[in-house]
């Protein structure tokens, strides 16, 4: 029997990674490939507590963190496309209109 | 779990292993033959009576033949795509039931291997992994037709799972449930005369998931070379070759689950039932490849989202209407 | 059984995680990514809940990250070059990060605990299977169910627009 502490241990590293890549990466793409991780750490903390607590509740809320993420993907893939067309690039470093 | 019941587990995906090969050596053979005889040809003769060693004969020259690793292709990916496509075409058919049970010495045998609450979903999810070995296969072969073909698969094989998994919701809803054992069960009338459109949808959508004509744009030969598979030589090549049959039977196999009423059927036991409908919807498929031309690219993306897409929706619509008003 | 094979797929989770944020080849990373979500769901089989792994590998293997695969390959992304000063960055993203995760267990480590007090741990409770979810969504969460469908078709016009050609 594994404790419910384990998957949220586990589920906590994985989204510490998700994070360390988003700071390390610079390409657009794997940026948010790391954000993706990050959702599903959070899924598996879900599921790890909705069976600790004896209800199904925690994994509808995973079941809407999907739909989530496939919108996210979605229209954040857009995204990069125009991006990449107006700039030829998707380094995250290169979009830096907005500061000054 | 007792050792019997191990013992017996590992038995049965041994056996459904091996005949699932064995099938899809023969399928090959199956389809040389069919196509010859469409064309006013005969087919293999030579290797055997009526060519029947000519399986075996390919075998064994694929198995001799050098195995090239092109240069400049990423190495370990171009390695591991076949078995994926392998892989996950085999993995399939752990959940389709192909009979009731026999006795064998007082001990009950259910002629599945595994009956699992989420069959379905588990063929689509194995499904679905299969496009990463031929989308990586394109790529890490390192040559642009491959990758054309690998691009085209990708585009082609996530378009038309989803009117795949539309279609076969009318008939999940009809049994209300995932396990294919019930859904077999509930089959006193075959599923394909209460949901015809979605057999319908569900078979155009097997071509293209399968890459059979008339949807095998992504190795188009006369576009493309052979695409995504240019690159790939002697068993590494095979297991592609063998991949695409094996895919073919798993979705024959589904196909008579979930429409054609399963191992059932009067007289004859019930694993004979399951193969004679699997080898007519192999022989379909056969049949379909010698009459249709193939499709052209945009028609193919025109036809999955604009025709087969809203049709499935609207067969859910009008089977839950139904379901209301008859109960 | 079940310890070892947490272990087992806790630690396939965890090393792909890691090699996914180190690989620079962004098709490298993408597989990384595939091999993470499946040892997922393997976990999620083992917490009782087989309808979301399906899902899981069906939507976010399946479907979203043969996409992120459709992108990288469509722009035909070169591998990453590696800035000057990434390693001091990279010093500070780790420091950053491993300051997050000692943050986040406490929390959690303190969370657990008053959910413990709440409620005791009741573990096979659950009948992680497809009917109960079902049910679940169709009754309780039938408005949030209807709503993520709104979100999805904004998703698709988003997208559309976002990346449709101009004429």
């Amino acid at each position: 029997m594994v404790g419910t502490t384990q998957y949220l241990v586990l589920g906590a590293v994985l989204f510490c990674i998700g994070v360390a890549g988003v700071f390390i990466r610079r390409n657009a793409i794997v940026v948010f490939m790391c954000i993706e991780l990050m959702l599903s750490a959070v899924s598996l903390t879900f599921i790890a507590l909705s069976r600790s607590q004896g209800s199904i509740d925690g994994q509808i809320f995973v079941f809407f963190i999907m739909t989530v993420a496939a919108a996210e993907a979605a229209v954040g893939l857009a995204i990069i496309l125009s991006l990449y067309r107006r700039r030829q690039t998707i380094n995250v470093d290169e979009f830096d209109l907005l500061k000054w | 779990m007792s050792l019997l019941a191990i013992g017996i587990a590992l038995a049965k995906a041994v056996i459904v292993f091996v005949c699932l090969l064995l099938c899809v050596a023969y399928s090959t053979w199956l389809e040389r033959k069919v196509l010859g005889h469409m064309q006013v040809r005969c087919g293999p003769l030579r290797v055997g009576w009526y060519g029947l060693l000519q399986p075996i004969a390919d075998g064994i020259k694929l198995f001799f033949k050098e195995d090239i690793v092109v240069s400049g292709a990423n190495k370990f990916l171009y390695i591991l795509s076949p078995m994926i496509v392998m892989i996950a075409a085999c993995a399939s058919i752990a959940v389709v039931p192909f009979g009731d049970y026999i006795d064998v010495f007082g001990q009950k045998i259910y002629l599945r291997v595994a009956d699992v609450d989420i069959g379905v979903l588990y063929i689509f999810a194995l499904s679905s992994l299969s496009v990463y070995g031929i989308t990586l296969a394109g790529w890490s072969s390192n040559s642009k037709y491959a990758l054309l073909g690998g691009l085209r698969a990708s585009a082609q094989m996530i378009s038309y799972e989803l009117a795949t998994g539309l279609s076969i919701i009318g008939v999940l809803m009809h049994a209300g449930s995932l396990r294919p054992t019930d859904i077999v069960a509930g089959q006193d009338i075959w599923y394909i005369v209460k949901q015809p459109i979605g057999f319908l949808i569900f078979v155009i959508c097997a071509f293209a998931e399968c890459n059979r004509s008339p949807f095998d744009l992504p190795e188009a030969e006369n576009e493309l070379v052979p695409g995504f598979h240019v690159e790939y030589s002697s068993m590494k090549f095979a297991l592609f070759f063998m991949a695409e049959y094996a895919h073919m039977i798993v979705v024959s196999a589904l196909a008579a689950t979930l429409f054609l009423g399963g191992w059932r059927g009067p007289v004859l036991p019930g694993i004979v039932w399951f193969m004679l409908k699997v080898f007519a919807m192999m022989f379909f498929f056969i049949w379909i490849r010698a009459t249709y031309p193939r499709f052209r690219y945009d028609q193919l993306m025109k036809f999955g989202w604009k025709v087969l897409f809203p049709v499935a929706l609207l067969n859910i619509v009008v089977t839950g209407i139904g379901m209301v008003i008859w109960g | 059984m079940e310890q070892q094979l947490f272990w087992l797929w806790g630690g396939i989770a965890v090393i792909s995680a890691v090699m996914m944020i180190l690989k620079r080849n962004p098709v490298h990373s993408a597989l990384c990514l595939v091999v993470v979500f499946v040892s997922l769901a393997l976990l999620y089989v083992l917490l009782g809940a087989e309808f979301l792994a399906a899902v899981q590998v069906i939507v976010y293997a399946g479907a979203i990250m043969v996409l992120f695969l459709f992108v990288i390959m469509l722009l035909n992304l070169e591998t990453e070059v590696r800035s000057q000063g990434l390693s001091r960055v990279a010093f500070k993203a780790c420091s950053l990060a491993g300051t997050g995760l000692l943050l986040l267990l406490l929390l959690g480590g303190g969370a657990v605990k008053a959910l413990r007090a709440m409620a005791p741990e009741q573990v096979s409770g659950v009948p992680g299977n497809t009917q109960a979810v079902a049910e679940l969504l169709f009754t309780k969460y039938l408005l949030p169910f209807e709503v993520t469908s709104i979100l999805l078709l904004a998703a698709i016009v988003g997208a559309l627009v976002l990346a449709g050609k101009r004429d």
